[in-house]
């Protein structure tokens, strides 16, 4: 009966229960929307990186991440491709090269990235055949080829057809120097790739900076997200049990990428500021009507008293009020926000004016949330635990009614 | 005053100051009285003479400030809160003046209620509040709402409610102040039958005539203490 008095009451005073409703389900689709937008968000940005650049993991020797030493060389590939071919949830894997070198062109000289890949598994993992705007990726047969980043292309003055001179140190010490062919002109989207990137077959690679069949990277890809973290434990396992010249370390893209990682972090911590206001207001209407509640019923609760109530009775009451108040809201704020978020991720926002700025994190102009059960139930979960808290102050206070006085109020 | 079996309520010498900001008001001052199981008794005098404190220490609703009161052969006094609650709800039915009853419940609800807190299963509870709603007139009405009944109506539920509980005295503060002379004739009727029948112990407090003409004792207040004492 407690509970079908609680109902009732909830509905005692229609006007200020729907507000009160609203307030929470305003609170719940703003907090679904925003998070599916942020983790949609942020799933674009470390898809963007991993598919251009780092993959999802990376083998590397240990040290290399953190110099770029051309010296510091994975020595037997070979191995680590066994190694790979074995180890579950790894979709792919291709090996990379990189060397710093001056790139000139007829008219002028900037330094650059030039990287060696393999034509035939990188575009299987990273997304490079799908960003060249002109000319053509690299193809097996190539060997001084070049593909090159547009705004470096643009510095350079080069177009497809042109040639640049390559004047860099080889592994060995020895001066690396060679002629490339522009074959193609990609746009990643974040400028300082495209800037400074230039990719190269691998075999050229080897021979023109005296790597002797060596790779600096082995960048691989998982079937998700979710599935780094186990399948790096198993690489990291057996690449240590390898007999190299270099230890051997297997990194996850968050490793690699720590700028992304601390960008990602920056406007998570702004977004727990707005939640957090926005979750003190709908607090304080929740206590607010509770506390309208406690007060209009003081002469009830004196009666409820009077007839043998318990205290602790009419507060088991006033949880159950708050808690119908409560679900009600969110149960509408959860519907309401997974639709719009739905609608939102299936035409997508444009961001206006923003648009250059994001490009920069590898945002395309349209950005989708990506609804999940846990940004449909995170934010409404909190606002539950948070409007149950906030209404116990009401609900312990009844504990100082004096029923005598309380039947004394008007 | 020696404790008798027969006594349901045994007051001793007690007395109830309020403080008002810096006033000291004496509502009762030293009052002794004992009242038998299943007395039909009114407690009567003008405003203030300290009827409804009186009824509110019989009732454990409020604690003397000096004195004792014994219900049922139990010292009330010094009792601690959830003590007296367990009292008010097994040995105490309450009839209020502005009726108090739930206006989220039904007539039968409110009846069951106080049961659901003794703890009576719901097959018993229904049964019970079914018959004791049809005993005080309010047949057909067992699912009415407060706000569709009138006050006399309302008052007769108030009364269930007291009733049903099976307590050993009713406290009754002024039943009859907010409803018309018959209706009143009609509700004080009724709670005599119960009385007789029942032999449950009403104690009243009134200022109204008629009321007191139904009373088989009629103790008198004035300035908090008892002035007169009279068995019909």
């Amino acid at each position: 009966m407690e509970l079908l008095m609680a109902w009732r009451n909830v509905w005692r005073n229609p006007r200020r229960t729907i507000l009160t409703i609203l307030a929470i389900a305003f609170a719940c689709i703003l907090l679904v929307f925003m998070l599916s937008l942020q983790i949609g968000m942020y799933e674009v940005m470390i898809n963007t990186a991993v598919k251009t650049r780092t993959g999802h993991m990376q083998v590397l020797a240990d040290g290399y991440n953190q110099d770029h030493k051309i010296r510091k060389v994975i020595s037997d590939p070979e191995a680590v491709a066994r190694i790979l071919d074995d180890t579950p949830h790894i979709t792919g894997y291709t090996f990379r090269a990189n060397g710093f070198a001056l790139l000139s062109s007829d008219q002028r000289t900037y330094g650059g990235l030039i990287t060696g890949v393999d034509p035939v598994s990188e575009p299987r993992i990273s997304n490079i055949k799908s960003i060249i705007r002109k000319g053509r990726f690299l193809s097996p047969s190539d060997t001084n080829s070049a593909v090159i980043g547009s705004l470096l292309a643009k510095r350079l003055k080069i177009d497809l057809g042109d040639e640049l001179v390559v004047l860099g140190s080889a592994r060995d010490g020895a001066i690396a120097a060679t002629v490339l062919t522009v074959a193609g002109i990609f746009s990643s989207g974040m400028d300082d790739y495209d800037r400074s990137a230039i990719q190269i077959p691998l075999a050229h690679f080897q021979e023109v900076f005296a790597m002797e069949g060596t790779v600096h990277e082995a960048v691989i890809t998982c079937d998700s997200l979710w599935n780094v973290g186990s399948a790096q434990t198993a690489i990291s396992k057996a690449v240590a049990g390898l007999e190299q010249k270099r230890r051997l370390t297997c990194l996850s893209w968050d490793e690699l990428t720590p700028g992304l990682v601390q960008s990602i972090q920056m406007d998570l911590g702004g977004g727990l500021i707005f939640y957090g206001i926005l979750l003190i207001m709908v607090a304080f209407s929740i206590m607010n009507t509770f506390l309208m509640a406690v007060f209009e019923r003081t002469r009830e609760f004196g009666t409820l008293m009077a007839i043998g109530a318990r205290p602790g009775r009419l507060t088991t009451m006033l949880v159950y009020e708050s808690a119908f108040l409560t679900l009600c809201g969110i149960g509408l704020g959860i519907g309401a926000g997974c639709l719009l978020t739905l609608w939102a991720q299936h035409a997508g926002i444009p961001m206006g004016d923003a648009e250059g700025m994001l490009r920069q994190y590898g945002i395309p102009g349209l950005i989708r949330p990506k609804l999940t059960l846990a940004t449909a139930l995170a934010g409404p979960a909190v606002v539950f635990l948070i409007t149950m808290l906030t209404a116990l102050y009401p609900a312990v206070k009844v504990h100082r009614i004096i029923p005598v006085d309380a039947m004394r109020a008007a | 005053m020696e404790h008798t079996p027969n006594h349901m309520v045994e007051i001793i010498d007690v007395s109830k100051t309020y403080t008002q900001g810096k006033l000291e008001v004496h509502a009762l001052a030293g009052i002794s009285l004992a009242l038998d199981r299943g007395e039909f008794t009114a407690l009567a005098g003008p405003s203030g003479s300290g009827k409804t404190t009186l009824l509110n220490l019989i009732g454990g609703l409020d604690s003397p400030s000096c004195g004792r009161i014994v219900l049922d052969g139990k010292e009330v006094t010094g009792l601690s809160q959830s003590r007296l609650a367990d009292m008010r709800l097994n040995k105490i039915g309450f009839v209020f003046q502005a009726y108090n009853i739930i206006p989220v419940l039904s007539a039968r609800e409110n009846v069951e209620y106080v049961m659901l807190m003794q703890g009576v299963p719901a097959k018993e509870r229904t049964d019970r509040a079914r018959a004791i709603l049809d005993e005080v007139g309010l047949a057909n009405m067992h699912d009415r709402r407060p706000a569709e009944l009138s006050g006399g109506q309302q008052q007769r539920v108030a009364v269930a409610r007291a009733i049903v509980s099976r307590p050993a005295i009713v406290l009754a503060d002024e039943p009859t102040a907010n409803l018309d002379s018959a209706t009143g004739q009609g509700l004080l009727e009724m709670m005599a039958k119960m009385n007789e029948k029942r032999g449950v112990t009403f104690i009243f407090s009134t200022h109204d005539k008629m009321v007191m003409e139904y009373a088989r004792r009629i103790v008198r207040l004035k300035d908090g203490l008892v002035s007169d004492d009279t068995t019909k």
